[in-house]
């Protein structure tokens, strides 16, 4: 059985089908690339994932688990992750604070208990700075701890995206344009880190990206979109050489190209 | 300059930072309990009053300054404390029953306005509130069977333990524990997921829901913190005017404790101390230059709430981290010095942040 | 009968009473739409343009038309100030700081009414005072009348202005999107100045219709209280919505006052906006919002 499963889901804005009955399956500890040009509706599909959008029809299922109706704020209890295209980390609190905000889904104390600052509260905030810290030893990041991350450089705060998502301890990880705003050598850093995520961590990503470099490096499979629709799924070489994804990307009639 | 290695993961918990500040809290502490034994019933008086206030301005700092949410109707959940506890106190329940019961019933109040109007943009809760607010008031005048209405209502002696908390002294004490009550739990909270939320919730809503957080629950339950510690405030400023009467609770009340976060600097709750501190003392200052103003400005019949205005105008558009932010600055001068840079206090430019789909 | 014309006429006075919150509503909208602010200082703007009018006919002794068309120009350059000075300053700062400066705003225009124009309230000579029609048993107030005539008259000159000049296209093009109206070559600065503009001049025709059925006084800006209602009701950024909200809050605010025992009229309008923002929090002409990522 898949780790996760897309079943024919859609939506539409206005009149634009912004993704029209896309299907696609992804297993346990694989990294599945969606590739396609702007406006394709990869993103959407993000978006449709961790339920910010309603589909229209199909179904999102996860671990055996039907969510296409589970609400906003309970994705992530399911164990799925994600990060967003232009960062949105919360940009007045330090990074550590960020870290354990990922966390949040993990905590069970009541508020009466944080309130007083029970000793159940102190016992389980220990634990949860203890996951942060793992993470920020993974990551590198021990030297921004407490900067506030409005004063972190764009490809620091990338990274700490990463981090947070991490610290949800997800099975499933979204990464929404991974290499988006970095240069050469941090995109390169990037698809370090997604390996080491597969490898190391266990955890299954899905990856939107435009960097074919990086979409080769990491991606196990690669699914092709253009106006919503899946126009091919494959190994990377394989949907690269693609004539409809070729078509696509260069705008112009295959026929007069050939 | 002070430089703090860390050992432990407690560190980060624990609410004061290093011996320092363990010493200048103490010490602020026992000036603060020995200062109506030196000083004079009227400085002793108004200091309750700051004390009041801040525990408004710390209730408020938590919504505003924390979670990003604005409330107009803050005098309002005053009021209703004050009136319960007024209320049940005058039939013969025991102020250490009517106090937590004031606090809890104005929390449940702002849970059911919030709950409600918090699904929209924070910007439909200050309009609400606003509604909320002057709907109480209407309600405090009308409902004279309970309230009084506009003759006003008398507000019994309080006494905790066989000792009555009459005069200055006796509200001072019983704010000043009630405050410390309010700092701790807000600090508390602050420490803890609740407190995370909050500020997520501040910085990206869209994000802070895909972290797992059930925004309209946090808000209200936000919202409803916030209210009970002003109902808790309600019920000391009743003692503290002894005599309710229903237009003390209007919208001006409301903006003075929105000015209380504003002032002080949002997103600290030292911030609303010093805030509460401005607020109730600019009235005092407004009353000793009063008549050394030229062209009779210090007779208008409005000049306090257009101090008010006008210096909320001036803080948000010269001054945005508030006094606490001056503060700061000022701490960092003496203890950088001479490496004081431009940069480390400079603001950041902001652009236009949008929360509409395009 | 009798009760059917008191309905009517109920109905009526109600109107135009909803004309004057439509119209502050209409301010909220215009500044919403475009920059996502809310001036809570718009009932105090109208509160201006009533006494800057009440200067123009009473003490400089103009006709009330060019008086009352003065005192638009007037307050519409204020707001065109106002935006400029101030307003400008606070972009991309939290939403919840510029509710609190235009609030702190209108006090100050209260405090600067009051030095200007003293506590008492104040009133001129309107050609629609004291002037009634009678039609059957229905006997209207021209001011009522005029109230209404005058808001439909100035919604047909705004759709024009709107969609049929250039300048009005351009606003709504900044207004839907900023950025890519910058790049049209539109001066989206200006030109937010120019919305705060005109809602200001709204405001102060508010002001004036009004003029004949209330006095002016400095409080009077707290009229724009009953305005959010209207707004919420149509849905905060739908210009026909606030107007149609704003009649909706009169008109039961009427029959409220009417039917039901006294006290209830004060409160009809907030408890009006927080049923609507339980029941239907959208708007009863709702726009499609949320933040894209």
């Amino acid at each position: 059985m898949s780790l996760f499963e897309a079943q024919g889901i859609s939506v539409r804005f206005g009149g634009i089908r912004a993704v029209d009955d896309v299907t696609f399956n992804v297993e346990k500890g694989e990294v599945f690339s969606i590739i396609g040009p702007n406006g394709a509706g990869k993103t959407t599909i993000f978006n449709l994932i961790s339920r910010i959008y309603n589909s229209t029809d199909g179904k999102l299922i996860f671990d055996g688990h039907d969510f296409t109706r589970t609400p906003s704020y309970q994705v992530a209890s399911l164990g799925i992750a994600r990060t967003f295209q232009n960062i949105e980390l919360f940009p007045n609190a330090t990074l550590l604070q960020n870290l354990l905000i990922g966390r949040h889904c993990h905590s069970r104390v009541g508020l009466l208990s944080q309130m007083a600052f029970l000793p159940s509260t102190r016992r389980a905030e220990i634990q949860h700075r203890e996951k942060a810290e793992d993470v920020i030893a993974f990551l590198g990041l021990q030297r921004y701890r407490d900067s506030l991350i409005a004063n972190l450089p764009y490809g620091v705060r990338k990274v700490v995206e990463l981090g947070r998502a991490l610290c949800i301890e997800p099975k499933l990880l979204l990464l929404d344009e991974p290499s988006s705003g970095l240069n050469v050598e941090e995109t390169e850093g990037m698809g370090f880190w997604i390996e080491d995520i597969k490898k190391d961590l266990g955890i299954t990503v899905i990856m939107v990206e435009h960097d074919m470099a990086l979409v080769n490096q990491v991606s196990d499979r690669v699914m092709a979109l253009n106006y919503g629709k899946v126009l091919a799924m494959g190994s990377p070489r394989e949907v690269q050489t693609h004539p409809e994804v070729v078509k696509a990307y260069l705008g112009g009639e295959l026929e007069d190209v050939a | 300059m002070r430089y703090l290695f860390r050992t432990d993961y407690r560190q980060d918990i624990s609410v004061a930072r290093h011996g320092g500040d363990l010493f200048w809290y103490g010490l602020l502490l026992f000036v603060m309990f020995v200062i109506p034994l030196v000083m004079g019933e009227f400085y002793v008086g108004e200091l309750g009053g700051v004390f009041i206030f801040a525990i408004a301005g710390v209730a408020l700092m938590l919504l505003v300054g924390y979670t990003g949410l604005i409330s107009l109707g803050h005098a309002a959940f005053l009021g209703i404390g004050a009136y319960v506890n007024s209320v049940l106190l005058s039939r013969g329940v025991p102020f250490a029953i009517t106090l937590p019961a004031a606090g809890l019933f104005t929390a449940i109040c702002g849970a059911a306005i919030g709950l409600p109007t918090l699904r929209m943009s924070g910007l439909y809760l200050a309009i609400a509130t606003l509604a909320f607010g002057s709907i109480v008031g209407t309600v405090f005048q009308k409902w004279e069977s309970v309230t009084g209405g506009f003759d006003g209502f008398a507000v019994p002696t309080p006494s905790i333990l066989g000792i009555n908390l009459d005069g200055a002294t006796g509200i001072y004490y019983a704010s000043f524990v009630v405050l410390l009550f309010v700092i701790w739990v807000a600090v508390n909270i602050l420490r803890s997921p609740m407190g995370r939320a909050m500020v997520a919730i501040r910085d990206s809503e869209v994000s802070a829901q895909s972290m797992g957080i059930h925004l309209a629950r946090y808000k209200a339950m936000a919202f409803a913190i916030s209210a009970g510690m002003t109902g808790l405030a309600g019920a000391l400023f009743a003692h503290y005017v002894r005599f309710l009467a229903p237009d003390a609770f209007d919208v001006l009340l409301s903006v003075q404790f929105v000015t209380i976060v504003f002032v002080g600097g949002l997103g600290s709750i030292q911030g609303a101390i010093f805030g509460a501190l401005f607020v109730r003392l600019l009235p005092q200052f407004i009353a000793i230059v009063r008549d050394d103003l030229p062209f009779g400005i210090g007779r208008l019949p409005g000049l306090e709430p257009s101090l008010f205005g006008l210096v909320l105008v001036l803080v948000i558009l010269f001054q945005p981290d508030g006094i606490n932010g001056l503060w700061q600055k000022a701490k960092h001068w003496f203890t950088a010095y001479p490496f004081k840079r431009q940069q480390s206090s400079r603001r950041q430019k902001s652009y236009a942040k949008s929360e509409r789909l395009r | 009968m009798e009760d059917a014309a008191r309905l009517l006429q109920l109905v009526v006075n109600g109107a135009a009473a909803g004309c004057i919150y439509g119209l502050i509503a209409l301010g909220f909208v215009l500044i919403y739409k475009a920059t996502e602010m809310v001036n809570f200082a718009q009932g105090d703007i109208m509160m201006l343009g009533g006494f800057v009018a009440y200067t123009m006919i009473t003490h400089f002794g103009l006709n009330y038309w060019l008086g009352a068309l003065l005192a638009i120009a007037v307050t519409a350059a204020f707001g065109f100030v106002l935006d400029a000075l101030i307003l400008r300053r606070v972009i991309g700062q939290p939403q919840f700081a510029v509710v609190m400066l235009t609030l702190g705003l209108g006090f100050i225009f209260r405090a600067g009414a009051g030095i200007g124009w003293g506590y008492d309230s104040v009133g001129f000579n309107t050609p629609f005072t004291n002037k009634t029609v009678a039609i059957g048993h229905l006997v209207l107030g021209e001011d009522n009348l005029s109230i209404i005539v005058g808001t439909v008259l100035l919604c047909a000159v705004l759709y024009v202005f709107f969609s049929k000049t250039r300048l009005g296209v351009a606003m709504q093009a900044s207004s839907q999107n900023q950025l890519a109206a910058y790049y049209m070559g539109i001066p989206v600065r200006t030109v937010f100045s120019l919305i705060w503009a005109i809602s200001a001049g709204v405001a102060a025709v508010a002001g004036i219709l009004l003029s004949p059925v209330s006095m002016i006084d400095v409080n009077m800006g707290f009229l724009g209280i009953k305005a959010f209602a209207a707004a919420v009701i149509g849905g905060f950024g739908s210009i026909p919505g606030a107007l149609v909200g704003g009649v909706i809050v009169g008109v039961v605010e009427q029959l409220a006052g009417y039917y039901l025992p006294a006290g209830f009229q004060e409160v009809t309008s907030n408890v009006v906006l927080l049923a609507m923002l339980i029941l239907r929090p959208q708007g009863l002409f709702a726009e499609l919002t949320g933040k894209r990522v």
